[in-house]
């Protein structure tokens, strides 16, 4: 067994010394052990990675801080949650608010003191930060398809009960965040999970076709909504998905999930369950690099899961339902769905909100949800949506997101619409290079190359990493930077539009002006002959660039 | 042991404290055991060089001049050193003692007595010397008929109460029944031209009444007998040694709201040696931004030779080394406004105005000064009006057990504020924060003798050093490290932020880490809405706090001692009431015994 996997057995379901360790007023971090059980509780011990040799220096020690993440299935918020949000940003952290590619928000530089206190703000604006890290289920995805209307709500009413069914039951929670009381004798019983939990994080994302802004072949569990006339029959189930990797270990690899199979919504709680036992029980619990999903699935076969996961529910699965995906990002602006009821889109470069000269994002949202009376989605892509808008409250939206620069999706070249930056530096400490705050850079140095060609309007899916961990999902990006050191990226190309095909390695280990100069033939040749409607990452693929891939995922599945 | 055969010893030099080990040593002991005490003894003292103390008859109560002094910073103690030497050269009999070990039973016997004693903030006596003060003052105080005496004050014109210590001993020692020999003296901050004065006329009249029952010969040994530091040193306060600065690191964050610098400076060959507890003497310069604004201001030439007490140097050099250019005193606001004809100056320099002068000197540099209240100088007068440059003494950061003999750290907090619409530096912190690799600094050890970790390592420490307070407590620590010291540590740190002024955070950490110091409890007073100081900690953990001190514990204090060490003695004087049952007048004098005993020690600024 692996370490932490004593750690968790010992840690009295998820306890271990974090209360004593927030009240040791000596340090601003808690112990190694405490760092890793407090990410069940949604919160990742960080520091400012700028600061780190300056302090060590000055005889301090490093900048501690606690990075925040909420629980907030499928995204989507009250205009009065968003402002509480908003208010634990200017209270508490330091740098806005973020959305994440998981459609939740993380707050920053919470330093020790305030932690408890943010916690307990989340708790009061009826959210929460619990099991939103950890080798637990996290917070479940949801696709916010603005245009069926009616079906996302039906397929979010599933993500929000998942999301609910598999939280855990410990009660460390409000004993040491909301002032719960301490159990007394009491027996404390993890009935899914058991006292060590999973071998490793996993991931569930519902998408609903065509739309696959939920990457839900990068899950560890994806469902796919199939939807006829309206009516949700069930979804599809893909299994072990995942993008993590470690850069020189050709045992790790991403991997896209599989469908195995379909199951009525009524089934779809136990059909969670089974698959998360089973990986429970299967998946390796003394390698933490080889302990997710994908990895016990391509160890003990696909078939010997699958059987596995039918033999516990006590029923075979139904046959995949055929479904297509279109495309993975998002539809920026004004769009009706049902009920003549308005959803918009908007852009928010990298997830961060935060007021910036011209560009005063947390303001406008503050005011903007000051006067909604629908709600608030985030998106996979790190966007945010104000939804359900009466045709009359449009023009006011419209002057408030002008009047604060949130209409940048009107403006932006067509890659910048389509990139996603993890955090990185300075506060990742998983970090090798710059990702979010490398963005705005690169990003004018490709779209300088990208008009020499006439290609500003190509809309090309752009994935910055500052690791190989994959927050950013790079490797389903058709240009994916990947983090190897300070300036320095893997460059990869040739995946496809919709998250249904893996990039490549192209470059390995390269700087800027590698990137640029190996990217501006390949933009000069896709400008040439790409054919009608076709992918930068498709193209490259028929033109040769990019080998065709070892293991293919159908773009249809036909039952 | 036959009373007839006791023999006559001369007055001890040790301290209650090491009387006391004495007594413990040589309890039991055969008289064989005692002579070799005695032998190895006179052996150690011929190894420091010291002449053997004198033989005891000269030294008779009634033919001597007894110099007490109470010292805070070490003035006092150096004015009273200089005035033995005088004295002795003169040809009396001297005994110098230090006020906390002075035998106050002798009081009555003094013939001819001087005290040098400095006030300190709102009036009081140097710590050493508050036993003295209330015995003086207090009711068991004998008469005095037969006693001649002189008192010279030390003190801060910027204070309300300035010299107010020496003011109530000199009425008290008339009360009493004395005779003053000379009127009592009282020095500024730029004491010496005053106390050598004071001095000069103290002794001459001194000699006049003794000097035909004194002999020069005995004399020379009985200052000895009694002095301080015996051991010659190769570098002094006036000729100080040129250190090398090792290190110059700002420790606080880029995020502090004031810059604080840890400084290790080298001592390599110097020959000068310091213990833990001695602060370090640092001769500032001015910086040379300062000395142009004041050029500029005066509209004088800096390379115009100025003569002025026997020596030549240009204009810019006595402003940039040789004369104190950001303390305003009393005389420089009396030549201003003289020359300047300024009414409002010399209204605020009457009396009645005495609250409004002091606020006028703690508000305004010299600068301020001259750019408010406008006057012409000419180069001599203002060479001549400005005060000499006084050194600086700052705290020892470090024990040269730990971090070797030829190294010495300190703690600086860089004075740098805005008033007067324009930016103010402190002379030594701004001195010493510019000090780079190539900077030579000129320092001396300003030995602490009230102010040392207990000669027994078993005995628990209570350290309580908030802000740049802390640096004695760095080189204790270090000490009792290297030392093995078997007793706890016990710390108390304050500042504004835990984030940004934690001042040697990750020392502390290690420390605790290896035991080397038992605890450690915080207060940071900008963190919280409502403000945290050391003394509500010192509060919170009374009954421990208690306990402690009632197993033996030694408490220090360092730091501030307008608000803090007087907050600090508020909070022990609760704790020893609250957890002890002590009446205020107990607690009270229990600190005072402590403090008596050496056990409650302060060094405070």
């Amino acid at each position: 067994m692996s370490s932490f996997e004593t750690l968790k057995q010992q840690s009295r379901y998820l306890r271990g010394g974090i209360a004593a360790g927030l009240a040791d007023p000596v340090t601003g971090a808690i112990s190694e052990d405490d760092g890793k059980l407090i990410k069940f509780h949604g919160t990742y011990q960080q520091d400012d990675r700028d600061l780190r040799d300056e302090r060590r220096r000055q005889k301090l020690e490093p900048a501690y801080s606690f990075m925040v993440r909420a629980r907030l299935a499928g995204g989507v918020m009250t205009p009065a949650q968003w402002l509480a949000f908003d208010a634990i940003a200017s209270d508490y952290a330091s740098s806005g608010l973020r959305i994440t590619t998981r459609q939740t928000f993380q707050w920053h530089g919470v330093i020790k003191r305030n932690l408890k206190p943010t916690i307990a703000a989340i708790d009061a604006a009826m959210a929460s930060t619990i099991a939103a890290c950890g080798d637990i289920n996290r917070n479940v995805v949801c696709n916010v398809n603005p245009v069926e209307s009616a079906a996302h709500e039906l397929a979010y009413g599933w993500a929000v009960r998942l999301s609910e069914h598999l939280k855990p039951k410990t009660r460390a929670y409000h004993e040491i965040w909301l002032d719960g009381e301490k159990l007394v004798g009491e027996e404390e019983h993890e009935p899914l999970y058991g006292p060590t939990y999973l071998p490793r994080k996993f991931k569930i994302g519902l998408a609903i076709p065509p739309l696959n802004d939920a990457d839900v072949l990068a899950q560890d569990l994806g469902l796919i909504a199939i939807i006829e006339r309206g009516e949700l029959l069930g979804f599809n189930v893909a299994i072990g998905g995942g993008m993590g990797a470690s850069h020189g270990d050709p045992a790790t690899y991403p991997r896209l999930a599989d469908v195995i199979g379909f199951v009525r919504p009524e089934q779809l709680l136990a059909l969670a369950e089974a698959v998360i036992s089973v990986q429970r029980d299967w998946g390796d619990r003394h390698e933490r690099k080889h302990a997710r999903l994908k990895y016990t699935i391509d160890t003990r076969g696909l078939d010997v899961f699958k059987a596995e996961v039918e033999n516990r529910l006590g029923h075979a699965l139904e046959p995949a339902r055929a479904f297509r995906f279109e495309h993975n990002g998002d539809r920026y602006g004004w769009v009706q769905g049902h009920a003549g009821r308005w959803h918009l889109t908007l852009q928010v470069e990298a997830g961060r909100l935060l007021d910036r000269p011209g560009q005063a994002w947390l303001s406008g949202m503050r005011e903007l949800a000051r006067v909604h009376t629908g709600d608030i989605r985030l998106t996979c892509n790190q966007n945010l949506v104000i939804a359900n808008v009466a045709d009359a409250d449009r023009a006011a939206i419209d002057a408030i997101v002008g009047r604060h620069g949130l209409d940048g999706y009107r403006r932006h070249s067509a890659i910048r619409q389509h990139a996603i930056a993890c955090v990185a530096l300075p506060t990742c400490g998983l970090a090798m290079a710059e990702s979010e705050r490398y963005l705005p850079t690169f990003l004018s140095k490709l779209e300088a190359s990208l008009e020499g060609h006439g290609l500003l309007d190509a809309p090309i899916l752009l994935r910055l990493s500052g690791c190989p961990n994959g927050c950013s999902r790079p490797y389903l990006g058709e240009i994916a930077l990947v983090g190897r050191a300070p300036g320095r990226y893997d460059l990869r190309l040739g995946a496809d539009f919709s998250g249904q095909r893996l990039n490549q390695l192209y470059r390995e280990n390269v700087d800027e002006a590698a990137i640029l100069a190996a990217l501006d033939p390949l933009f000069a040749r896709y400008a040439a002959g790409r054919g009608e409607g076709e992918g930068f990452g498709d193209f490259l693929l028929r033109d040769g660039v990019i080998a065709p891939p070892p293991r293919r995922i159908a773009a249809t599945v036909t039952a | 042991m036959n009373a007839a055969l006791k023999p006559t010893i001369p007055e001890s030099t040790l301290d209650p404290e090491q009387l006391a080990l004495l007594a413990r040593l040589t309890s039991g002991l055969s008289p064989a055991a005692l002579y070799w005490i005695a032998a190895y003894s006179a052996g150690q003292a011929a190894r420091l060089q010291a002449p053997l103390p004198a033989a005891a008859p000269a030294a008779a109560a009634g033919e001597r001049l007894s110099i007490v002094y109470g010292s805070q910073t070490g003035n006092a103690r150096r004015v009273a050193e200089q005035l033995a030497a005088r004295a002795e050269a003169a040809g009396l009999p001297v005994r110098l003692l230090r006020a906390g070990a002075y035998p106050v039973r002798e009081l009555a016997q003094e013939r001819h007595l001087v005290v040098v004693i400095s006030s300190q903030g709102d009036g009081d006596p140097p710590d050493d010397a508050i036993g003295f003060f209330e015995f003086i003052t207090g009711k068991r105080a004998p008469r005095l008929p037969q006693t001649k005496f002189a008192v010279l004050g030390l003190g801060d014109s910027s204070y309300p109460k300035y010299c107010a210590v020496s003011r109530v001993l000199d009425a008290r020692l008339a009360e009493l029944g004395a005779t003053r020999f000379a009127e009592l003296g009282e020095a500024d901050v730029d004491f010496e031209q005053v106390s050598t004065r004071w001095a000069e006329h103290a002794v001459e009249t001194a000699r006049e009444a003794l000097g035909a029952s004194a002999a020069p010969a005995h004399a020379v040994a009985a200052l000895h007998a009694v002095g301080a530091v015996p051991l010659a040193r190769s570098h002094t306060r006036e000729k100080p040694f040129p250190a090398a600065v090792l290190e110059n690191q700002r420790i606080v964050s880029r995020g502090s709201e004031r810059d604080v610098r840890h400084i290790e400076l080298s001592l390599e060959g110097s020959g000068l040696r310091y213990e833990v507890g001695d602060a370090l003497g640092v001769w500032p310069e001015n910086s040379p931004r300062l000395v142009e604004q004041w050029l500029t201001e005066l509209k004088l030439d800096g390379g115009a030779e100025i003569e002025h007490d026997g020596r030549r140097l240009p204009l810019s050099r006595w402003l940039g080394h040789e004369r104190e250019l950001t303390r305003l005193t009393r005389s420089l606001v009396v030549a201003q406004a003289e020359a300047g004809g300024h009414g409002e100056l010399t209204r605020l320099l009457q009396p009645a105005h005495k609250e409004d002068f002091a606020a006028l000197l703690a508000s305004h540099q010299p600068i301020d000064l001259l750019r408010r209240f406008p006057a012409r100088w000419e180069p001599a007068q203002l060479v001549a009006t400005l005060r000499p440059m006084t050194p600086r003494l700052y705290s020892i950061a470090s024990s040269p057990l730990l971090v070797g003999p030829d190294e010495v750290h300190l703690t600086v907090a860089v004075v740098e504020y805005t008033a007067h619409g324009s930016a103010h530096e402190g002379a030594a912190s701004a001195f010493l924060a510019a000090a780079g690799d190539e900077a030579r600094v000129p320092v001396f050890i300003e030995p602490n003798e009230r102010f040392r970790l207990p000669a027994d390592g078993s005995r628990d420490v209570i350290m309580i050093g908030p802000g740049t307070g802390v640096a004695p407590f760095r080189a204790f620590v270090q000490q009792r490290q290297a030392t093995a010291a078997s007793g706890r540590n016990w710390l108390f740190f304050g500042n504004r932020h835990f984030q940004h002024d934690f001042l040697y955070q990750l020392e502390w950490q290690q420390a605790l880490a290896s035991g080397a110091l038992s605890r450690l409890e915080l207060a940071f007073s900008r963190d919280a809405s409502h403000k945290t100081y050391v003394q509500h900690r010192l509060r919170e953990h009374g009954r421990e706090l208690y306990g402690w001190l009632r197993e033996g514990a030694h408490l220090y204090v360092c730091g501030d001692s307008a608000h803090m060490a007087r907050d600090v003695h508020e909070a022990l004087l609760d704790i020893a009431a609250r957890h002890g049952g002590l009446s205020a007048e107990d607690a009270a004098g229990w600190l005072a015994e402590l403090m008596q005993q050496g056990r409650y020690a302060r060094d405070v600024y």
